[in-house]
């Protein structure tokens, strides 16, 4: 004890590390690991106490209206009967809607910026996609409301409406009156919004792909689509998914430009072009008018039903970019 | 095969043993007339006129120090450098009597005909045998059966068969890096290119699997016209019938490789070879 005691001092000058050197480093890494951890340890905690607080909030509600709730349509304040099949029925038809049309249009932008666009007009286009991102959502609905609802229901929904009438499917789905706002125009605002996420996740990704990687394709004689489809596609599918999610993500939770230009109607019609709600957006609207406890509850329950929704889509994003992995091979 | 086996030396003797230069030159002819070339990068010149035959069925070795423009003239050949604005060639090289610089030359058609192998081994994202099938399908329609038979001759030919025979359905990026890079020589010649450009293909390699990638070349001369960029003096002498030498953007000197090796005309040529610089 006494030997190796003597060793360190005499060692220690040697290598001019002191003892209250070595003692700070320790004591810094000390700080440093438990610090972190706390700070993820604190993410476990808050995540556990939103769902905790969202099921006990909704407990009311639950429990007076048991598995029906997620399966009537009804919602009547008055009466105090409440079920949330309009706006799940919402929020994932504007959402479907949504992708539909940003997907295809954003990753259209990324490969055309990442593989045929000129480099100074990229850099504008660039920015402008940025800009579109930092838009506040609630100009996104004055917008809707006053400019795009207006424009929809005066030219494009009356010309829908005539030409599927008669179309079996088509026509159930653009039938009835052009209201202006509804599904259909909630969903166009909303591939608005999510558009300049998938892009710019898309084209960052794009980006990755390693110039001689493309280059061997092009050196098979590929054209500029065969080179996209075959190589860069599957090279990125992983963060493409990623960005996709990250779009719908923001769309079933999109609320107030959402709230502008849906109509706000607890009701499932078979016509996109009618009014409807979404879940984000009977929130948003009624929560200042639920008096009674059993209303509150109701539209608690909403929100734990919207949590499970993104985490349902989150879990199958995880499980189809594992299957996509295993099958790469990575 | 296993890829830490030792070489055997017997793969790299056939072309270790002097060749007879007039056998070469009894039925020469030039696949490609490279004639007063010049390249730009922008505003900088790397290429300053160059003139060269790339003779048919023959392997040409691209020699040089870093920078002297023989990486960029292969990426000629197959018109690469097309994919980047700012980088333009002038004068003329003909490939079967057509000017292969002309601005109307499809692009697809010419690489479908000039295959390339890069540096770095670039499989595709896919299994080993849509890898190979990749560029078939590109072209043509074939029947499964044929797409199958196709496939394995490539895949013979580039050497990698029976290293991969069993696992045609794992992806391409599973393999070693020399197994990749014949993966890539394969996936070129599946196309049925003439000519197969290769730009250092063997500096990612450890030496075995570089001496399999040498054997490689070696036995496709028979049936492409094959040109090499290397660092390495000796895969020069080893692989190539004629070697040019660059320097600075110029071509120094241009013969068949023992006469270069052995007889340099231009004292460049000699230091380079030597050692003195470069």
């Amino acid at each position: 004890m006494n030997q190796v005691a003597s060793v360190a001092s005499s060692a220690a000058p040697a290598n001019s590390i002191t003892a209250s050197a070595l003692r700070r480093h320790t004591l810094w890494d000390a700080v440093l690991k438990h610090g972190t951890r706390s700070a993820a340890i604190t993410v476990l905690l808050l995540l556990g106490g939103v769902i905790v607080t969202l099921i006990e909030g909704s407990w009311l509600s639950l429990s007076t209206f048991g598995p029906g709730f997620l399966t009537t349509e009804k919602w009547n304040p008055v009466s105090e009967e409440f079920g949330a099949l309009a706006p799940i029925y919402g929020t994932l038809l504007t959402s479907l809607i949504a992708m539909l049309i940003g997907i295809p249009i954003s990753i259209g932008i990324a490969i055309f910026l990442t593989e045929l666009c000129p480099p100074r007009l990229k850099r504008s286009i660039s920015t402008a996609i940025e800009l579109l991102a930092g838009i506040p959502s609630i100009i996104y609905g004055i917008w809707g409301l006053f400019v795009l609802a207006p424009f929809l229901q005066a030219h494009v929904q009356p010309v829908m409406i005539s030409t599927f009438a008669g179309v079996p499917l088509l026509g159930g789905l653009f039938a009835g009156p052009p209201y202006g706002i509804g599904i259909f125009t909630a969903g166009i605002i909303l591939s608005i919004m999510v558009l300049p996420y998938i892009t710019s996740v898309t084209r960052d990704v794009f980006e990755t792909v390693p110039p001689t990687l493309k280059e061997s394709a092009y050196a098979l004689g590929c054209t500029t689509w065969e080179v996209v489809r075959q190589v860069v596609l599957p090279f990125t599918s992983t963060g493409v998914i990623g960005g996709i999610m990250l779009g719908l993500g923001r769309a079933l939770g999109e609320t107030m430009a959402v709230t502008f230009v849906i109509g706000n109607a607890h009701r499932i019609s078979g016509s996109l072009l009618a009014p409807g709600t979404t879940i984000s957006a009977s929130i948003a609207n009624e929560f200042t008018e639920a008096e009674t406890e059993l209303y509150t509850s109701s539209l608690i329950s909403l929100g734990l039903l919207l949590f499970l929704i993104t985490f349902t889509v989150l879990a199958i994003a995880r499980f189809m970019l594992l299957r996509l992995q295993r099958k790469a091979g990575r | 095969m296993n890829e830490s086996a030792p070489p055997s030396v017997s793969t790299q003797r056939p072309h270790m043993q002097p060749r007879d230069p007039m056998a070469n030159r009894a039925a020469l002819t030039e696949k490609i007339s490279v004639r007063d070339v010049r390249f730009y990068y922008g505003d900088f010149l790397a290429l300053k006129g160059i003139t060269m035959p790339i003779y048919d069925k023959k392997v040409t070795a691209l020699i040089g120090p870093s920078g002297c423009g023989k990486s960029t003239l292969l990426r000629i050949f197959n018109r690469m450098y097309d994919l980047y604005p700012k980088q333009r060639a002038e004068g003329e090289i003909l490939f079967e009597n057509k000017n292969l610089l002309d601005p109307k030359q499809d692009l697809n058609l010419l690489r479908a005909r000039v295959g390339m192998v890069f540096q770095k081994p670039t499989p595709f994202p896919m299994s080993i045998y849509d890898n190979i099938a990749f560029g078939i399908r590109l072209y043509e329609r074939v029947p499964k059966s044929e797409l199958d038979d196709r496939v394995e001759t490539a895949l013979k030919r580039g050497a990698l068969w029976d290293e991969v025979k069993d696992k045609l359905n794992q992806s391409g990026l599973g393999l070693s890096g020399g197994q990749q890079q014949r993966l890539c020589i394969a996936r070129s010649i599946a196309v049925r290119p003439d000519v197969l450009l290769l730009d250092e293909p063997t500096s990612a390699l450890d030496p075995i699997a570089t001496a399999k990638v040498e054997e490689l070349i070696y036995q496709l001369k028979s049936d492409y016209t094959i040109c090499i960029v290397t660092h390495n003096m000796q895969q020069a002498a080893r692989v190539a019938d004629f070697t040019a030498f660059m320097y600075l953007g110029e071509l120094i000197e241009f013969g068949e490789t023992s006469q270069v090796f052995t007889k340099p005309k231009q004292p460049k040529t000699e230091d380079y070879i030597t050692g003195r610089f470069g």
